[in-house]
């Protein structure tokens, strides 16, 4: 039973005594439907930041190497995706593990939590398995403690196998482990974050975007901070669950009381969850839903509108997110200018594009992470697609005189028109803070246009999903592999030094890195051909078979 | 004339599952034709064959005289389908939905949608994801009713509707026959069936078991009959076309071939009847006679 299950249970002495009757029941039960979801997180998440030490001790042998490393990682465009870098003046392989994987393990453990509490709260709800769960001698309060439960379950696999995984690898036992809790803490920061989050809406799908919401606010705020003032005292990223827990300063100086902090924020958001879901009505939300048009508005009229009406929240929230975050790595560019003064090597070693200017290869390593969030809705967007097809919606609209092109083309034009809006955002963002903080208005236009530059890159990953929606829906999932592999070569590619055919299977990596490097549109024109065919083939495909396969 | 809906050896699986089998059905236009068959017996199947969602694996399909897989889109535009599952989008009110749906037919009459609005008693201001079952089926019979389809194509289109409602979706039915239209309707409430449909189509596990006019199908059930008589009945199960003598209460009940009727009821007369109920030849009967002891017509679930 989790922490925050136990406390409401003492605080509440009004709770009518049997309020978490059969949580010993659903606990078991979701951790059988989950297990090998949790499985699988576990091993790939646990296994992770180990898997790379035998790397880093190839291709860093020595302390200079090492250092060499440090000085690089000091640039502002590397804290960004790292971390606060203690420990950079003696860097050591422990160091370099929590620095430079700490975050991207912490943002896996979260997401992890996110989307298993939703999927056993709010979905259950909106879908009305929970109805039927309740109607037995089930307490009101065991769903809930359940999900948490099970998230609890989750993250201690987590973070007992990292604390293995690192210790077998060499490193130090207790640092090792307190690199494990500070995941494990996250994720439970996030379980507690989306057991608040699902209490609020009545669909599963906000409560997953707005606990998403929370957590690209903690890594922005730690970002920011962490590129304001290294080896932190900076009060952003004393204000992010992410910043606490890299704060533990594992295999530098450790120091475990900032887990207390992320533990806390646990406790007090699954607190206010029980306390909601106290007040109010199983399957309802917060915001009770209200009369809306009795006639459709006459622009209502067919497949494209309709998509653009289904998608028009969802790509809102994208807008606003996009935008902000370009905003917050743009005014970065001012520390950039200010690193520049103050290292001499990193001011020779660029860690995007050879040569040039530092604020270019900055914007250009900025614009690229933000071009990966685009990549990622382009798959959530044909995604839903396939979601109009499963629900059973698609059949009636494809009983009426629409053709499978009309109905697939319009769902992928607004797609596409969606991502090339999100570039233009994440361009315009980071383009005015930044030409903001250097006073040099021309880095709008220039950030414009190396955001669009990503299009092709962002129109062949939605290629290849709609490739295997027409040929093999079934594994349409596979097309996330194609986001989180170019993630990865982005992130982690030039730490790990990737043969070159390994990151060319990146779409992204060819993208020319504007403006750190000189435009060459070959790459641009067949990326644009490879997506085209693709997505005609997955069209075609589509047409030939059945509806729903 | 042609057909409406002529299907000839039609065979659908999926991967190695058998869904259909050489199905046959034919339905002439103007009719309304019932579709019946138990959970899983392949009736939702075939309608996704009929309106170009499924591709056929083999076998003859022709709808309105064209090939429903090559011809969809022309097709659609004379049809209109209910499903059995009605699935709305959560954000989108009723009203929204049915405009849609109209819309992409070609537009609709607002008087016939605000009639047909009003007589199912629906609350277009409503958002999907509120909606009742039943709610959801009277946005589809709406947009549906609301078309000028030549055939209506409804699966199971009564299953979450209250009597008061199957009453109006009764009437809606009878005055689209009085329109000329043609009507699928795919059920096993079979005493909407018998009220509603000129032929039905039984189907189970892909094939068609028996098909024709209601009287056609009538003559081959049997009445059933309970009897009690001033003299001793036993002499009636020497008669012939009499089944399933039993005796409950002091009363003998039986089942009588229709074309033996005659002669069973002068014996009976002949004995004395002191009281005699007999009950219709039912659809219900043919059904479970089909069926057996599947206890297929109980189970949940629609297909």
């Amino acid at each position: 039973m989790s922490t925050g299950a136990v406390l409401a249970a003492g605080r509440s002495s009004r709770a009518q005594a049997g309020a978490f009757v059969g949580t010993s029941t659903l606990t078991w039960f979701t951790l059988r439907l989950d297990r090998v979801r949790i499985l699988v997180w576990a091993l790939v998440l646990g296994a992770l930041p180990a898997s790379f030490l035998p790397a880093l001790e190839d291709l860093m042998p020595t302390q200079e190497d090492r250092q060499l490393r440090a000085e690089l990682i000091r640039s502002p465009a590397a804290v960004v995706m790292s971390g606060p870098g203690y420990g950079l003046d003696d860097y050591t392989y422990g160091a370099m593990v929590a620095n430079e994987i700490g975050l991207l393990a912490m943002v896996a453990a979260a997401i992890m939590s996110i989307l298993l509490v939703v999927r056993h709260t709010r979905t259950e709800e909106e879908t009305g398995r929970a109805e039927l769960v309740r109607a037995n001698v089930v307490g009101p309060r065991a769903g809930l403690t359940a999900a948490l439960a099970s998230a609890v379950v989750a993250n201690l696999a987590v973070g007992l196998l990292l604390a293995a995984g690192l210790t077998a690898g060499g490193l130090g036992a207790v640092d090792s482990l307190s690199f494990g809790a500070g995941v494990a803490a996250v994720g439970l920061v996030f379980a507690g974050v989306a057991a608040l989050t699902a209490q609020l809406s009545e669909h599963a799908r906000a409560s997953t975007g707005l606990a998403m919401a929370f957590l690209g606010v903690s890594f922005a705020l730690r970002a920011v901070g962490d590129v304001t003032e290294l080896e932190s005292g900076s009060p952003l990223t004393w204000l992010s669950p992410l910043g606490w827990a890299q704060a533990t300063r594992a295999f530098v100086d450790l120091r475990w009381w900032p887990l207390a902090l992320c533990l806390g924020l646990a406790v007090l958001t699954t607190a206010l969850a029980f306390l909601l879901l106290g007040r109010r009505d199983v399957g309802a939300g917060l915001v009770r839903p209200r009369p809306g048009r009795a006639a459709g508005h006459p622009l209502l009229a067919g497949p494209f509108a309709l998509t653009f009406r289904l998608h028009r929240g969802g790509l809102t929230a994208w807008v606003v997110a996009v935008l902000l975050a370009g905003l917050a790595f743009g005014s970065l560019t001012d520390s950039v200018t200010e690193a520049l003064v103050d290292n001499e090597l990193l001011a020779r070693t660029i860690v995007t594009g050879d040569g040039g200017d530092l604020v270019d290869g900055f914007l250009a390593a900025m614009i690229e992470y933000l071009a990966l969030a685009v990549g990622a809705y382009a798959v959530s967007s044909v995604l839903r697609l396939r979601a109009e097809e499963t629900s059973g919606r698609l059949e009636p609209l494809l009983s009426a005189p629409v053709s499978r092109w009309r109905w697939l083309g319009a769902g992928l034009a607004v797609a596409v028109l969606n991502c090339a809006v999100l570039l233009v955002m994440a361009g315009v963002g980071t383009g005015v803070s930044s030409a903001a903080a250097t006073g040099d208005g021309g880095l709008v236009l220039v950030s414009l246009g190396a955001s669009l530059a990503f299009l092709p890159a962002v129109l062949l990953v939605t290629g290849v999903a709609v490739l295997l929606l027409g040929l093999a829906p079934k594994a349409l999932g596979l097309a996330w592999l194609v986001v989180v592999y170019a993630l990865l070569v982005g992130l982690l590619g030039p730490l790990l030094d990737l043969p070159p055919a390994a990151a060319d299977l990146s779409p992204f990596s060819h993208v020319p890195a504007l403006p750190a490097v000189e435009l060459t549109p070959a790459p641009l024109v067949w990326l644009t051909g490879l997506a085209l065919v693709s997505l005609l083939a997955g069209m075609a495909g589509f047409r030939r078979r059945d509806v729903p396969a | 004339m042609t057909a409406a809906i002529d299907i000839h050896r039609l065979s659908k699986s999926f991967g190695s599952v058998p869904a259909l089998d050489e199905l046959e059905m034919t339905v002439r236009p103007g009719e309304v034709a019932g579709f019946l068959g138990p959970n899983g017996a392949g009736k939702s199947t075939t309608i996704r064959v009929l309106l170009g969602l499924l591709r056929a694996d083999s076998g003859r399909v022709r709808v309105l005289g064209a090939d429903p897989w090559a011809d969809a889109v022309e097709l659609h535009r004379r049809i209109a389908y209910v499903p059995g599952d009605v699935n709305l989008w959560p954000g989108l009110t009723g009203g929204e939905a049915i405009d849609l749906f109209c819309r992409l037919r070609g537009g609709v009459d607002p008087r016939r949608r605000a009639a047909l609005v009003e007589r199912f008693e629906l609350d277009p201001t409503k958002k999907g994801r509120t909606y009742s079952k039943g709610n959801r089926q009277k946005v589809a019979l709406v947009a549906a009713l609301a078309s000028d389809a030549e055939l209506l194509v409804l699966d199971e289109p009564t299953s979450g509707l209250d009597p008061l409602m199957e009453a109006v979706f009764q009437q809606c039915v009878a005055e689209a026959k009085a329109e000329g239209r043609t009507v699928l309707l795919s059920s096993h409430i079979l005493a909407e069936v018998e009220k509603l449909c000129d032929t039905v189509t039984i189907i189970r596990a892909g094939r068609t078991v028996q098909s024709g006019t209601l009287a056609e199908l009538r003559h081959l059930t049997r009445t059933s009959i309970t009897v009690s008589t001033e003299r001793d009945g036993a002499s009636v199960a020497g008669l012939a076309g009499v089944h399933d003598l039993r005796e409950r209460s002091g009363a003998l009940v039986f089942d009588v071939d229709d074309d033996d009727l005659a002669g069973v009821m002068r014996h009976l007369a002949d004995l004395g009847i002191r009281s005699l109920v007999s009950s219709p030849p039912s659809l219900e009967e043919l059904f479970m006679r089909h069926y057996g002891d599947e206890s297929a017509l109980t189970g949940g679930g629609r297909r």
